[in-house]
């Protein structure tokens, strides 16, 4: 049997990595899409408040996400892997709040950071792409495209995710990261439970938009709270 | 080949000496809620090893409860292994708590083997407080069983000695439970099978447990040499003497060792560590596979299992025996070998159909494929550089984390389970800063803010203004939750207020008040 599900993924990460600059225009992005979404069929779950924002309702392995204007989102979407029992890694800082982590869902103990990976940053989040299941980073503004591009290639033909974070313009967000499918960003969020001198902060409610390529063209919105773990409204507000 | 006369010794429930219990008490050593080992006290009450907690406690309500540290167990076990080392020169640490060494010319040189045992025994408990089992037989698994009965098996005898033991002692759980369902139940019902009958039924390693049972060994305690060129070895430069550096550097090495064999088809079940201290004296210890009849087919360390003993080793000796004659640990190790004593050929090993482990059909990754990816981005940036966390002791959002290099035991300190009064409530930031941001609070009005020696606002907060940003409007606002930590110490005493604010476009941030400034800690995005 020929390992067809393979050779179509590297013939698509290939385009990507060695032509990094140029569009692959010659192909038409219908069949672009087959070729990079074949043989990553399975999808990372994510929690179910989340599903909506995605067309598959869940994130496709090897894609490349980002998310704006929220650590808590980031951490709702490890958490819900980490209890598949997935592996989780971050790069870059700073880091996201452990406490907050580990309220959240996410398994501190598969969940490994490298907080200063100098310049040799795209190396690092190469060879944890090898083995995890999903990798953030905190890329620095001064990230090179290619870098990007190569690193977004590596996810692909590992079946990995890697989430980008940043405080990207909702307006061109999936052009920041240029291997990006898709990108999540909050376009309004409210804090509850926090009076005037009194009370403590307790619900966040977030509005979070998803835009991407191919079935994302279409924005999707949701209303979550967070940080509760159904992303339901707590029980006493 | 008649197996080579061995003797064994050995520390009854070892785990549990090493924690610090005795024999007379009844304690335990639990890992992942389940007893690992067990006090004789304790087992008089009813409790066995592979019994949970909670049923230990109903048998034996005073059962003292110990963690479960190898490192530790390894550490104390090299004073054991030195005392012994003194008497009789080529020692293999089987695992901590047991230890075999040829017996042939030692008893010679002692004038007998009673003698010998006696004084081992004398060394052993002059030089450390612990209590030794000691026994004398042909071939290692023999002298193991000899240990525990703390006999010596005359020459010859070992088939005769073993016959009564039960299967189970051969350490084959899967195997025993079927021989069991057979209707055999001790190693001389299963010595009396045909060995051409149990070569075809249970393949190889059946037929080497076979031969156990009858007492013939064919691997004797140290077989063949290896060719030279599979040692690995390091210049430490600078010397190490601490634990974690030796980690890494055991790690390392390990993998080498295990890629260098990997590539002949090779695997080892003895390794010697071999260590030289930057005053010259030369260290070296053997390990055998940590079973006193490893498997036939999977019978070689793994990288982690090499990496482990190397650790426990390098620990045993950083934390004591390297000692000048004035009693200081004289210095740090500058040289360091491992050296595959016996190797076997690998027989490779098969996966099992539905992947290593079970939840592996979610999107569980391979350990072994983390454990190298990892080690690589170590290779690249040190070993503290990866980390995982720990939630644990403190009051402050930062301080309550503890970062735990990968491979390093992320074990919890007795303080992480103290409440921590003033901790604020969860949910706690998602984003902790590097270093505070200094921010400006005034009121409505536009005056500063203060907070005074009794923990009063001066004026309710309006306006937010972090660093050179424009100010923000506060929507809410809760505090102060006063911090006054260390007040008995001049140096590291602090006294702060701390703020949760709400900002009008939804922020909501931790911000701190402390010496009449202002910073912004954490975000609660």
């Amino acid at each position: 049997m020929f390992d067809t599900q393979g050779m179509l993924r590297s013939a698509a990460s290939a385009l990507e990595a060695f032509s990094p600059g140029v569009s692959p225009g010659a192909l038409s992005p219908d069949l672009l899409e087959q070729l990079r979404g074949a043989g990553s069929k399975e999808l990372l779950p994510v929690p179910q408040a989340l599903a909506e924002l995605f067309p598959e309702g869940g994130v496709r392995r090897g894609s490349t996400i980002t998310v704006s204007g929220s650590s808590s989102l980031v951490l709702a979407l490890l958490a819900e892997v980490s209890q598949h029992q997935g592996w989780c890694a971050e790069v870059g800082s700073p880091l996201l709040g452990s406490a907050a982590a580990a309220e959240a869902g996410v398994e501190l103990e598969r969940f490994v950071r490298v907080a200063e990976p100098g310049e040799q940053w795209p190396s690092v989040v190469a060879s944890l792409l090898e083995a995890f299941d999903i990798v953030v980073i905190h890329p620095s503004p001064r990230a090179r495209e290619a870098d990007m591009r190569r690193l977004s290639a590596r996810a692909r033909e590992r079946s990995a995710v890697l989430l980008v974070t940043g405080n990207w313009e909702a307006a061109h967000h999936t052009s920041a990261w240029p291997g990006a499918q898709m990108g999540l960003t909050v376009i309004d969020q409210r804090w509850h439970g926090l009076g005037a001198g009194h009370g403590y902060l307790q619900a966040h409610e977030l509005e979070v938009q998803s835009l991407g390529r191919g079935a994302a063209v279409r924005p999707r919105r949701t209303t979550v709270w967070l940080p509760q773990a159904s992303g339901q409204l707590p029980q006493a507000l | 080949m008649t197996a080579v006369r061995a003797l064994a010794v050995w520390c009854p429930d070892w785990p549990v000496i090493a924690a610090g219990g005795s024999a007379e008490l009844p304690g335990a050593v639990m890992h992942a809620n389940r007893v690992v080992a067990c006090s004789a006290a304790a087992r008089l009450d009813g409790v066995r090893r592979g019994q949970r907690r909670r049923d230990a406690q109903s048998k034996c309500p005073e059962l003292t409860v110990y963690s479960h540290d190898p490192g530790r167990d390894a550490r104390l076990f090299e004073s054991v292994a030195a005392a012994v080392e003194a008497i009789v020169p080529g020692i293999e640490i089987i695992r901590p708590g047991l230890l075999v060494v040829a017996a042939r010319g030692a008893a010679r040189y002692y004038q007998g083997e009673l003698p010998l045992l006696a004084t081992i025994a004398r060394a052993v408990s002059d030089a450390t407080r612990y209590d030794v089992q000691l026994g004398i037989a042909d071939g290692i698994f023999a002298a193991t069983q000899a240990a525990y009965a703390a006999s010596i098996v005359p020459a010859g005898a070992a088939a005769a000695f073993l016959a009564p033991l039960p299967i189970r002692v051969l350490d084959r759980p899967e195997l025993a439970d079927l021989l069991i369902r057979l209707g055999i139940h001790t190693l001389g019902d299963f010595a009396g099978l045909p060995r051409s009958d149990v070569l075809a039924r249970f393949g190889p390693d059946g037929a080497y447990v076979h031969d156990l049972a009858r007492g013939i060994e064919i691997r004797p305690p140290s077989a063949r040499v290896a060719p030279p060129d599979l040692d690995v070895e390091m210049t430490l430069d600078p010397p190490i003497d601490r634990v974690d550096t030796a980690t890494f550097v055991a790690k390392t090495l390990a993998q080498q060792l295990h890629e260098r064999l990997a590539v002949r088809g090779l695997a080892c079940i003895r390794i010697s560590i071999e260590a030289r201290t930057e005053n010259g004296e030369q260290l070296a210890r053997s390990w055998r596979h940590g079973s006193v009849s490893p498997a036939v087919s999977t019978a070689g360390f793994t990288a982690n299992a090499i990496a482990d003993r190397t650790r426990w080793q390098l620990d045993g000796w950083l934390s004591g025996t390297i000692r000048s004659d004035d009693g200081q640990p004289s210095s740090g190790l500058v040289f360091l070998r491992l050296v595959p004593d016996d190797v076997i050929h690998d027989d490779g090993r098969q996966l099992s159909l539905w992947g290593a482990q079970a939840g592996a059909s979610g999107p569980g990754g391979d350990l072994e494929q983390i454990d190298r990816a990892l080690a690589r981005v170590q290779g690249m940036l040190g070993p503290d550089a990866v980390v995982t966390a720990v939630v644990g002791a403190g009051r402050d959002v930062a301080e309550q984390i503890r970062l735990v290099s990968w491979g390093e035991s992320r074990e919890v300190l007795p303080a992480d389970a103290w409440p921590w009064p003033g901790r604020l409530p969860a949910p706690s930031p998602a984003t902790v800063l590097k270093s505070a941001q200094p921010a400006t609070v005034t009121d409505i009005g536009g005056h500063p803010v203060v907070v005074n020696g009794r923990c009063v606002v001066s004026a309710a907060p309006g306006w937010l203004r972090i660093g050179q940003q424009p100010p923000v409007a506060i929507a809410g606002w809760a505090g102060p939750w006063p911090l006054d930590v260390r007040w008995w110490d001049r140096l590291t005493a602090r006294r702060r207020a701390r703020f949760q604010i709400a900002t009008v476009d939804g922020a909501g941030l931790l911000l701190v008040c402390e010496n009449g400034r202002w910073s912004v800690e954490a975000l609660y995005d």
